[in-house]
């Protein structure tokens, strides 16, 4: 238990899937520019990585490695997150048409986040088990959502405010990005996995 | 052979994966099915109901239609910019500036909103007017003099080009205190020292 | 509330969030006693002086009304009456610029003082506890008091309150620096002060009444407490210094240590509040029946040389009160330059922290202006400096540490720069009061009072305007209803027609080709009339000047008579006057019914060309000069005085027509046939206007007439046409 517990910790705060590995930075520039946005998008990539590496988990160990398939890998994966996507696009239509629009072109491209295919490759590279695998997707996708609504909040207060003329705009948030990285810097050696 | 065995195996596997996955979403897109389009209404919501018709649609509800369905966004002339802002907001797609073809002539001295006047000594009573308003707001029958309901006109221009003896002309609706705007550069008085 | 009243006895009040202690400046009017002014020569009383709506007229220009005779009248509630501060005339009724920021220009009553000062007739009342409830509110509201503070809220409206009240708070902190208008008035007439309170007792009935009053007006807290020496129920609250105590919602968190809620009103906590000044007014509208047409206003700042409180008449215009404080201007002339927009050294109405600067020393006093502070450039150097000094936030929260309203000044102004209506409004921007606070306190200067100002307009603004686009979309949905309904009704219809004709057509097809048949002789019927039209056309234009009497007279008198009171009009308008021979004259009623009709047509259009064209008229003037004597010398028929009646507004259609025609015309201006018509008898006109002879008519005819080809020539829609080309031909042979 106490390993899933770390686990979960380790990877959202010591390996944060956005600030250390440099994953996901396509919706993380790009949905973070209003928070009410920020949120809906972290909870769609959340539902989407962790029904994938889930996903992702059974078809490898169910059907690519016992049909000596591992060369497949990759183009499975694409295939189960795409669907997964195609899925959660359809819910989140269905349940909350404003945030369906809010998404707009953001929420088909978590297809493209190469957080969600690189939680499906990581977990079959750390060699996680089934419910490792799940933890592991959730707590990348928690850290994810962390980083991407104070990352949203930041912005909304850096539109209003008097930033220098050169910096206005995506450099500045670039810079705060890099200054989040650093803080996240801090939680290294905070859990050992 | 056993390649050729491989090849077809790993076709085979990538085939179900994939049939099973369709049938998924095929069930889920009925499922999740959703009726119309909400996001019109609130495209809607955004215009500013003059029905002016000046985008070359008859009215807000049908250039809003047209807007979800691709239509350019700065079409709409009486909005302005400050409306185009909002439909990008909304559509998640750039701002644009306003279509030279549906700029509003600036050349007049004030950008106060405008209304309506029919001079009523020239007004003959054609009822010409009264069919091109798209708000019902004049007043009048046939051979009787027509006047404008203040309140209730949009400033669309769509009666003055009817008129067959020029008796309307828009005017600008007057500075009242109740309307008046703070100018930052008139106030001086700031502290006491 | 009985812990409250403890407290209060021990002295121990509450605080309220942040405050700032500006120098108060109050000494320099705080000592001397308020002065009685002469009567000024002429008053200025705005119709609407308070918040709410302006009253009905009761009185019209060159009326003579009296010392405290009410001036408007409304059963609207929310409109308080205005009456005349001093005898004398009512000398205008009209716009002028009033006592606010805008310097827009509202409805106003001119007074002419005639210095008698006559009273109305009056009924004092010797006891006003004898007063029921009703008569009393009724007289406050009849008295035009409204709340003398600043918002000028009506005060009738907030003593007729019916919950129970357990604390009246008399406002009499006055904490805005300078002003010490309420101070004086309290150390004068304490008297008259607690006899208002009284009746306010009398009114609300309230558990306590707490009167709040900054410690630095000691003399003003010494007579209070003489005054409410025998009263158990008033207590008089000293509160320390500090800006701004004398806000609504501040007084009652010092007091009661109650907070009134965004958005409500401190009447839901049971508690109302009432300036120290409407007190006063109270007590003289209750007692004496004096209504409000006076206050006392603090005449300010080191640019008087005599600041004082005065008695101020409401409508008393500020250059007069700058002369009787011996306002001197730093630029160096005195106050005489009234009449210029800005006059060039500041003159701020109100304080200084809530103030704002007049752009015109005509504007009256009104019943909310408590101070005219006219500073220096020592004092106040930023009211010289139209130049915003402002530069970048520092960020430093001393404007949050200040902030009376515990809002987030900073942030407010950078959603305000952008224009972040609804961040605004989860700042809770409308609780903001305005105090100034924060742009005292900002190291950057920034403007920060006025930010809120304007991002509150716009959003008022952007309110009634979605207000608005919601209703003109609901309109615009009843009518698309309304006319599809309209669509199908029609189209039953038809369809019911076309049954009906198809039942009729059946049983008439034996006879065989009857509809064609019929349709034939409609278009050879049609034919025959075009051809007499241009014929008779012809006929008119060529002998239009001349003196036939014509016998088709009697079946046009109505456009005879639509042609001349057009022509009268044409006349009235143009002022010109062209003597004219009796021989063209007598012609004039003679006339045929189309030569007529389209004289005037022709003259309507002449006359709208002549005008576009900016050049003299001759034509059109001495054509309408003709046909007036026409008018004239022409025997009046029967039919014609029938006909009088409608004669204008057939006129007016005619000319309504002729204009429909020019508009046409000018769209499609610039025929080459036209122009050279129009030339030639341009250049004929010169000698034909001094020789009035019927060949000169015939030229004016044929000028008209080139004028309305040149303007038809590309039209070629109508069927006119060819009869004004065929009149044009031929009035030019003619000539």
């Amino acid at each position: 238990m106490t390993d899933y517990a770390l686990l979960l910790i380790g990877t959202v705060l010591v390996n944060n899937f956005v600030l250390v590995q440099f994953l996901g930075l396509c919706p993380f520039m790009g949905v973070s520019s209003r928070t009410e946005t920020a949120i809906g998008m972290s909870f769609a990539t959340t539902f989407v990585m962790t029904l994938a590496s889930l996903l992702s988990y059974l078809v490898t160990t169910y059907i690519l490695v016992p049909l000596n398939l591992e060369y497949l890998t990759t183009m499975s994966f694409i295939l189960v997150i795409a669907v997964v996507v195609q899925f959660t696009e359809m819910v989140v239509h269905k349940t909350s048409s404003s945030l369906y629009r809010l998404l707009g072109i953001f929420l088909p491209l978590i297809t493209t986040n190469c957080a969600v295919l690189g939680v499906a490759l990581l977990n079959l590279r750390l060699q996680h088990n089934f419910f490792e695998s799940i933890i592991y997707g959730f707590g990348a996708a928690v850290g994810f959502s962390l980083v991407l609504i104070m990352f949203s909040a930041m912005r909304e207060k850096l539109t209003n405010a008097d930033v220098p003329t050169p910096f206005k705009g995506a450099a500045i948030a670039m810079i705060t990005a890099g200054l989040m990285s650093l803080a996240f810097m801090g939680f290294a050696g905070l859990v050992k996995i | 052979m056993s390649i050729i065995m491989n090849i077809l195996i790993a076709i085979l596997v990538l085939g179900v994966i994939s049939a099973l996955f369709g049938a998924l979403l095929g069930y889920a897109s009925v499922r999740f099915h959703v009726e119309g389009d909400p996001i019109v209404e609130q495209l809607d919501a955004l215009l500013p109901q003059t029905q002016c018709g000046q985008c070359g649609y008859p009215g807000c509800k049908p250039y809003a239609e047209a807007v979800a369905n691709g239509e350019a966004i700065n079409k709409c002339a009486p909005g302005g910019e400050d409306t185009i802002k909002k439909i990008a907001d909304l559509l998640g797609v750039d701002v644009q500036p306003v279509d030279d073809n549906h700029e509003q002539d600036d050349s007049s001295q004030s950008n106060r909103p405008k209304v309506a006047f029919i001079i009523e000594e020239d007004c003959i009573g054609c009822t010409k007017c009264i069919q091109a308003c798209p708000v019902d707001a004049i007043l009048g029958a046939a051979k009787q003099m027509h006047t404008i309901i203040i309140d209730e006109c949009t400033g669309c221009d769509l009666c003055v080009a009817p008129c067959p003896v020029d008796c309307i002309e828009m005017r600008p609706t007057p500075e009242t205190i109740q309307n008046w705007q703070w100018d930052l550069n008139k106030i001086a008085v700031k502290q006491v020292n | 509330m009985e812990s409250i009243i403890e407290r209060i006895n021990q002295g121990k009040l509450w605080h309220f969030h942040g405050g700032i202690h500006p120098p108060e400046q109050k000494a320099i009017t705080s000592g001397k006693p308020i002065k009685h002014l002469p009567l000024p020569k002429q008053l200025i009383l705005p119709l609407q002086q308070h918040i709410g709506r302006q009253g009905d007229l009761l009185v019209n220009v060159g009326d003579k009304v009296l010392k405290g005779q009410a001036l408007t009248q409304s059963y609207n509630p929310m409109a308080v009456p205005v009456h005349a501060p001093t005898s004398g005339t009512i000398s205008a009724i009209k716009k002028s610029v009033i006592a606010h920021p805008s310097g827009l220009s509202e409805l106003c009553l001119f007074i002419d003082v005639d210095g008698e000062d006559t009273w109305k007739a009056r009924e004092i009342c010797q006891d006003f506890t004898k007063l029921n409830r009703q008569q009393i509110i009724k007289k406050i509201a009849d008295a035009g008091i409204a709340g003398m503070g600043g918002a000028g809220f009506p005060t009738h409206i907030k003593v007729n309150t019916k919950p129970d009240i357990n604390f009246l708070i008399i406002n009499a902190a006055e904490c805005e620096p300078y002003i010490t208008a309420d101070d004086l008035l309290m150390c004068e007439q304490s008297e008259a002060i607690v006899d208002g309170i009284k009746i306010l007792d009398q009114l609300l009935n309230p558990a306590f009444i707490l009167i709040g009053i900054e410690d630095n007006k000691p003399q003003a807290i010494k007579a209070l407490q003489q005054a409410t020496k025998h009263i158990e129920k008033i207590k008089v609250c000293v509160l320390a210094t500090k800006y701004p105590t004398g806000g609504e919602k501040q007084l009652i968190k010092i007091l009661t240590g109650k907070e009134v809620h965004s958005a409500t009103l401190p009447i839901n906590s049971g508690i109302v509040m009432q300036n120290v000044a409407t007190c006063f007014a109270i007590s003289d509208a209750v007692i004496n029946d004096i209504p409000l047409i006076r206050r006392v206003v603090t005449l300010t700042g080191s640019a008087f040389s005599k600041p004082q409180n005065v008695w101020a008449l409401l409508g008393t215009q500020v250059s007069y009160l700058l002369d009787q404080a011996g306002f001197v201007s730093e630029v160096g002339e005195p106050t005489s330059s009234l009449n210029s927009a800005q006059p060039s050294p500041p003159v701020i109405m109100g304080g200084p922290l809530m103030g704002f600067s007049i752009l015109n020393e005509q504007v009256p006093i009104v019943k909310t202006s408590n101070c005219i502070l006219a500073p220096s450039k020592v004092e106040m150097p930023s009211a010289f400096d139209n130049n915003s000094n402002e530069v970048e936030c520092i960020r430093c929260g001393q404007c949050a540490d200040v902030c009376p309203s515990q809002l987030l000044p900073q942030e407010l102004q950078w959603s305000a720069k952008a224009k972040d209506h609804q961040q605004l409004m989860q700042l809770n921007l409308f609780d903001c009061i305005d105090c100034g606070a924060c742009a005292y306190v900002c190291p950057s200067q920034i403007p920060l009072v006025q930010y809120y100002r304007v991002a509150k307009a716009e959003i008022r603004q952007q309110q009634q305007l979605d207000i608005k686009a919601e209703k003109a979309k609901a309109r615009f949905e009843a009518r698309k209803l309304r006319l599809g309904q309209e669509k199908i009704a029609r189209q039953e219809k038809h369809e019911k027609a076309a049954a009906a004709r198809k039942a009729t057509m059946n049983k008439k097809s034996a006879d065989g080709g009857t509809a064609s048949s019929a349709v034939a002789a409609a278009l050879a019927r049609v034919k025959a009339k075009k051809a007499a039209e241009n014929k008779s056309t012809e006929l008119s234009a060529t002998s239009s000047e001349k003196s036939d009497n014509n016998e088709q007279v009697e079946n046009s008198p109505v456009k005879a008579a639509i042609a001349r009171a057009k022509a009268k009009r044409l006349a009235k308008e143009q002022s010109s006057e062209s003597p004219v021979t009796s021989n063209v004259v007598t012609s004039g009623h003679e006339q045929t019914e189309k030569s007529q009709v389209k004289a005037a047509i022709a003259r309507a259009k002449a006359k709208r060309l002549a005008k576009e064209q900016n050049t003299e008229s001759p034509v059109a003037i001495s054509n309408a000069q003709d046909v007036k004597e026409e008018t004239k010398t022409s025997p009046v028929t029967n039919e014609e005085t029938q006909n009088k009646v409608v004669n204008d507004k057939k006129a007016r259609i005619a000319a309504a027509v002729a204009k429909a025609k020019a508009k046409k015309a000018q769209e499609k201006q610039s025929s080459a046939v036209g122009k050279t018509l129009s030339k030639e008898t341009m250049q004929e006109t010169p000698s034909e206007k001094t020789t009035k002879t019927p060949t000169s008519a015939n030229d004016k005819k044929a000028r008209i007439a080139a004028a309305v080809a040149k303007a038809k020539a590309k039209a070629k829609l109508r069927i006119m046409d060819e009869a004004q080309q065929a009149s044009t031909t031929n009035s030019e042979k003619s000539t």
